[in-house]
């Protein structure tokens, strides 16, 4: 069988040196077609994966080569549903953030030249960063060896680094490097459980980094919840949950929407995507020592992040911190250690991913035209562009989990998980839909409605490409609002053997519960 | 008295050595008949070609000697018990010769100093009088500095592969002493480079006295200057101990200096940002690796059945020198400073290898040892600080290199190419994925893991974390600073650099990707012979 997964990775990586060595003159249009054009077929490459995956099959499109044999490093990959999810997520928004950002690698003009200064580099190395970026994220969805896994994760950074520091606002050189460090962090803490976990598997013979090696080790109580405290930190960091989440609302504001879409739509869910797969795969033990602690830090989160967005006067800061809230609710899916829970924490990566996307770029919009990210700059806008105005409305609702669009079946199944767990806990959560209520309508109230201010004024509707690039997330939204299903028969197996790792049997039905809440 | 006995000697086994002396002595012979226009190319071939003869030599006879033998036994004690002929020396040797001709080739550029090499042109001309003006106007420059470099190279390979005392204390001096000379010699700057040199060369000379002392003592213990006579004695004797200890301290803190741990670092900043940039290049790889290799000789076979009198020592050393590396590193100005403070926490971070010390029945074949880890790692870092230096010395100004950093700001601007190999090269000494950084620091975290030293690879991992903050800062500073002034330029050197930092980096890069092969050749050959 082809290596279907080395090609999606490699696919956007040799288009993005491509794109970096071909030559082509300075504002030409090319670079960013052909970066489109190598983003589409990545898409296409991964409908044809998925379609070929087959929901009760476990990790399919398995790789597997020696990569280091002295350390039992393996160039392994393989999706299950949960892998797979988030890759066709990446590729997903690839193309649509690429087409929103169709200008934003260049020197903006007009109203919103004061947003912006002058880009480090053409618009060719935005697109180029965009594209490395979309193949390494497939890569550390699909890496099945913890060396790979890592080598991945570290590498993101980087492009990440440079879309930031190289295109963002007035401050930006100060929130790349911040956003870099706390990374770093996170994962030279991580580095040191991935090097206990090597101590660990040695001594029970030859050393494997495989993660289905790692998962039948027998590490005793102590050093395994040493090295959960690793793996989690960096995950909690990389999510972001309180208390170190700081680093992402500084990112979002000076990061074009092209990038914060990148970052906290596909990077973030790394963390989540983490916990599940390393946390919980390979220390059930401690991962259920853990739990309090972690729904603790969860609940503060959800509140917390939920609390401050409705005090930001930031566009861009504020959808950071509603994430901050939404991560505490996926976080808190995980570790209730339910079906119910995960499914819906599951479902809420992808859907999290989609409304968090079309927030980002409709505000993003919103903010160009104005040349301001301030909300008290806007009023009335709805009047002189009701697309952009309607547009924002759906994101707004789909964020706050309105029924029949898509976050509300995760954030429902995730809070029926919490219910399972403790009724206490379900009841802390619950205010968090209350809070997002709040903080989504009341910036549309105060941008959207009332009478048109002075600036706002000049606002143009939206042209027929933004429309376009926003398209299909809007379609998804709606549609898997109503028909989650194709997401959930993919996730449900691999949620199950998640759960019958960590010791918890898959009694509930969670399809069941999914259908019946659209009913 | 028998009457004189020849000492036998296995010439055929020592032939690289005995080829990189061979070509130093010619090299002087040059110096004293042939005429002054000529010198320089006659030089560079004999050194060149010594060191690739010796390269062949260790590749061909020594490695094939070696190769059929199984693990750990594949080793000759040479030349009457004084050096040992093993798998850690061939390989070190194998390295030191790669690494000596990339130095060669830096010392041997001029392109970049209008024509002439980058030392001084006439040394003992005083700085700043009429006959420095001279020496200058006239074109001169000095040649010895080629045969230096080659006696400095074999006093590097006799040095780990020494196997008594004294032949380690020979070794040591006669690596140090051409380095001293060469400190001195830089065509800029001539003040601060024979300060740089006067100061390398006291506190050598107090680190030869440690040395010195401690093998007396030593040899009060055991009797004998040999070290498997010296281990025999750690194993069996039960007075004395107090002697051994000193003997091992003493020892341990020439060594020290040698590889520039804390808190013998202190000569570091001076001497790398004092001698000519290409001597610090030479001097910062080729060093570390024969200290280390030398380092990991007599504590793990001299003194290894003591080990748990000596390992705690090193566990504090090693802690401290990375974070002395790496917070005095952050308060920098001065690129070359910078590079030296990260030099000292890459030695602390090797040192975190060599805890990983373990007996030899615990030490299983399939995992990472550290002699293994230790050597990787100096390969690696071997190569991208040679490719640094050799970079650093293509920023300059009007008045030769520039090294303030202040200057290097909007160098991404000025050249992208350069500033974009440096960075590449920043990222990998800080450990990130993809480069051969990362897989170095992996193996020594590892072997060291692997050894019960847990904690310090815990401290070693938010060292790490300090010491990225500074090379990304510098990246920051190039790519996203702009530039002050007239800023700096990138001269355009000749093929010679271009060579060193393009192998540098492409094996940074190689050894980042695919590290498989070169970590299972170290497994296979990691193993010292007793």
């Amino acid at each position: 069988m082809a290596p279907w997964l080395t090609i999606l990775i490699l696919v956007p990586l040799v288009g993005a040196v491509a794109l970096a060595l071909l030559p082509g003159k300075p504002g030409s249009g090319l670079p960013r077609q052909f970066a489109l054009g190598v983003s589409l077929l990545t898409l296409v490459l991964t409908i044809v994966v998925a379609a070929g995956f087959d929901a009760g099959g476990g990790f399919q499109y398995v790789e597997d080569h020696t990569w280091i044999r002295s350390f039992g490093a393996h160039y392994a990959l393989g999706v299950d549903g949960i892998g797979l999810s988030l890759v066709v997520l990446t590729a997903l928004l690839a193309p649509v953030v690429m087409l929103a950002s169709w200008n934003d690698g260049d020197a903006l003009t007009g109203a919103a030249a004061g947003l912006r200064p002058e880009p480090r580099w053409s618009s060719r190395a935005f697109f180029a960063w965009m594209l490395a970026l979309e193949g390494l994220a497939i890569g550390v969805f699909a890496a099945t060896d913890l060396v790979l896994f890592y080598v991945f994760f570290e590498a993101t950074l980087i492009p990440i680094y440079f879309l930031v520091a190289g295109w963002g606002g007035h401050d930006r050189s100060r929130a790349a490097l911040k956003f870099l460090i706390y990374s770093l962090v996170g994962g030279l803490i991580m580095l040191a459980s991935v090097v206990g976990l090597y101590v660990q598997s040695a001594k029970a013979g030859p050393p494997s980094y495989l993660i289905s090696d790692l998962a039948n080790l027998d590490i005793s109580t102590n050093a395994g919840r040493w090295l959960f405290a690793g793996f989690f930190i960096a995950f909690a960091i990389k999510a972001p949950m309180f208390p170190v989440h700081t680093w992402l609302p500084d990112t979002t504001e000076q990061a074009t929407p092209g990038t914060s879409v990148l970052l906290v739509s596909i990077l973030d869910k790394i963390g989540t995507f983490g916990m599940i797969r390393f946390c919980l795969g390979i220390f059930p033990e401690a991962s259920t020592w853990a739990t309090p602690f972690v729904i603790v830090l969860a609940l503060i989160s959800i509140i917390y992040g939920a609390l401050v967005a409705i005090g930001q006067n930031n566009i861009s800061r504020l959808i950071a911190f509603t994430s901050v809230s939404h991560f505490g609710l996926i976080v808190l899916g995980i570790f209730v250690m339910n079906p119910q829970g995960q499914v819906g924490a599951n479902l809420y990566m992808f859907n999290h991913g989609l409304s968090t996307a079309a927030l980002f770029l409709v505000t993003g919009f919103l903010i160009t035209r104005r040349g301001s990210a301030l909300i008290s700059d806007f009023g009335g806008v709805e009047k002189v562009a009701p697309v952009l105005a309607g547009l924002l409305l759906v994101s707004g609702l789909s964020s706050l989990s309105l029924p029949g669009l898509s976050p509300f079946v995760s954030e429902f199944l995730v809070l029926v998980g919490a219910f399972k767990y403790s009724a206490w806990v379900a009841a802390l959560a619950v205010p968090a839909i209350v809070l997002a209520a709040l903080y989504i309508l009341l910036m549309y109230q105060r941008t959207m409605t009332g009478p048109l201010r002075e600036h706002s004024a000049s606002i143009t509707d939206l042209v027929p490409r933004e429309v376009l690039a926003i398209a299909p997330v809007m379609v998804l939204i709606v549609l898997l609002g109503f028909w989650p299903k194709p997401l959930t028969t993919v996730l449900n197996p691999a949620v199950d053997a998640t759960l019958s790792h960590v010791g918890v049997s898959p009694a509930a039905p969670a399809v069941d519960a999914t259908e019946g809440s659209q009913q | 008295m028998n009457g004189f006995t020849a000492p036998s000697i296995e010439y055929a086994l020592l032939a690289p050595f005995l080829i990189v002396v061979g070509a130093a002595v010619l090299g002087v012979l040059v110096e004293a008949v042939a005429p002054r226009r000529s010198r320089y190319w006659i030089q560079f071939l004999i050194a060149i070609l010594g060191l690739a003869a010796a390269l062949v030599s260790t590749l061909t006879t020594v490695a094939g000697r070696l190769g059929d033998q199984p693990k750990g036994t594949g080793g000759v004690i040479a030349a009457m018990g004084a050096l040992a002929i093993d798998g850690p020396t061939v390989f070190t040797w194998g390295l030191l010769l790669i690494l000596g001709i990339l130095g060669l080739l830096l010392f041997a550029e001029r392109g970049l100093e209008g024509g002439v090499t980058s030392f001084a042109g006439q040394a003992s001309a005083l700085p700043g009088t009429e006959a420095e003006r001279l020496a200058s106007a006239q074109g001169l420059e000095h040649t010895e500095t080629f045969p230096l470099l080659m006696t400095a190279v074999s006093g590097m390979m006799l040095f780990p592969a020494a196997n008594d005392l004294l032949t380690l204390f020979v070794a040591l001096e006669v690596f140090s002493l051409p380095l001293y000379l060469l400190c001195g010699l830089a065509r800029r700057r001539r003040l601060l480079s024979q300060e740089a040199a006067l100061k390398y060369f006291l506190l050598g000379a107090f680190a030869s006295a440690f040395l010195v002392y401690g093998i007396a003592l030593t040899y009060g213990y055991a009797g004998s200057m040999g070290y498997a006579q010296i281990a025999e004695a750690v194993g069996s004797r039960t007075s004395g101990h107090g002697l051994l200890l000193a003997g091992i301290g003493l020892i341990a803190v020439s060594m020290l200096f040698k590889i520039g741990a804390a808190p013998f670092h202190a000569w570091t900043p001076d001497v790398y940002q004092g001698a000519p940039t290409a001597v610090t290049g030479f001097m910062a790889s080729l060093t570390k690796v024969a200290a280390f290799g030398a380092l990991l000789r007599i504590f793990y076979v001299a003194f290894g059945g003591a080990r748990w009198d000596w390992l705690p020592l090193f566990y504090v050393i090693a802690i401290l020198t990375m974070v002395v590396g790496s917070v005095l590193a952050l308060s920098q100005s001065d690129i070359k400073r910078l590079l030296a403070y990260s030099s000292i926490a890459h030695a602390g971070f090797l040192l975190v290898g060599f805890l990983g010390a373990r007996s030899l029945a615990a030490s299983g074949t399939n995992d990472v040892n550290a002699v293994q880890a230790v050597l990787f790692y100096l390969v690696t870092y071997g190569f991208m600080t040679m490719a640094a230096f050799a970079i650093v010395t293509l920023v300059r100004d009007s008045s030769g290199e520039t090294t303030a950093l202040s200057s290097w700001a909007g160098l991404g601007k000025e050249s992208p190419v350069v500033a974009g190999l440096f960075a590449f090269l920043l990222l990998a000494m800080a450990g990130i994925p993809l480069t051969s950084g990362f897989m170095g620091k992996l193996a020594v975290f590892t072997a060291a893991y692997r050894g019960g030293a847990g904690f310090a690879v815990v401290a070693a991992v938010l060292v790490s974390a300090v010491a990225a903050v500074f090379y990304i800062r510098l990246i920051v500073l190039m790519f996203f600073t702009e530039r002050t002034g007239d800023g700096p330029s990138v001269a355009t050197p000749s093929w010679m650099t271009t060579t060193v930092i393009a192998v540098g980096t492409a094996m940074t890069l190689i050894l980042g990707l695919v590290p498989g092969p070169l970590l299972e050749m170290l497994g296979r050959v990691a193993a010292f012979i007793r």
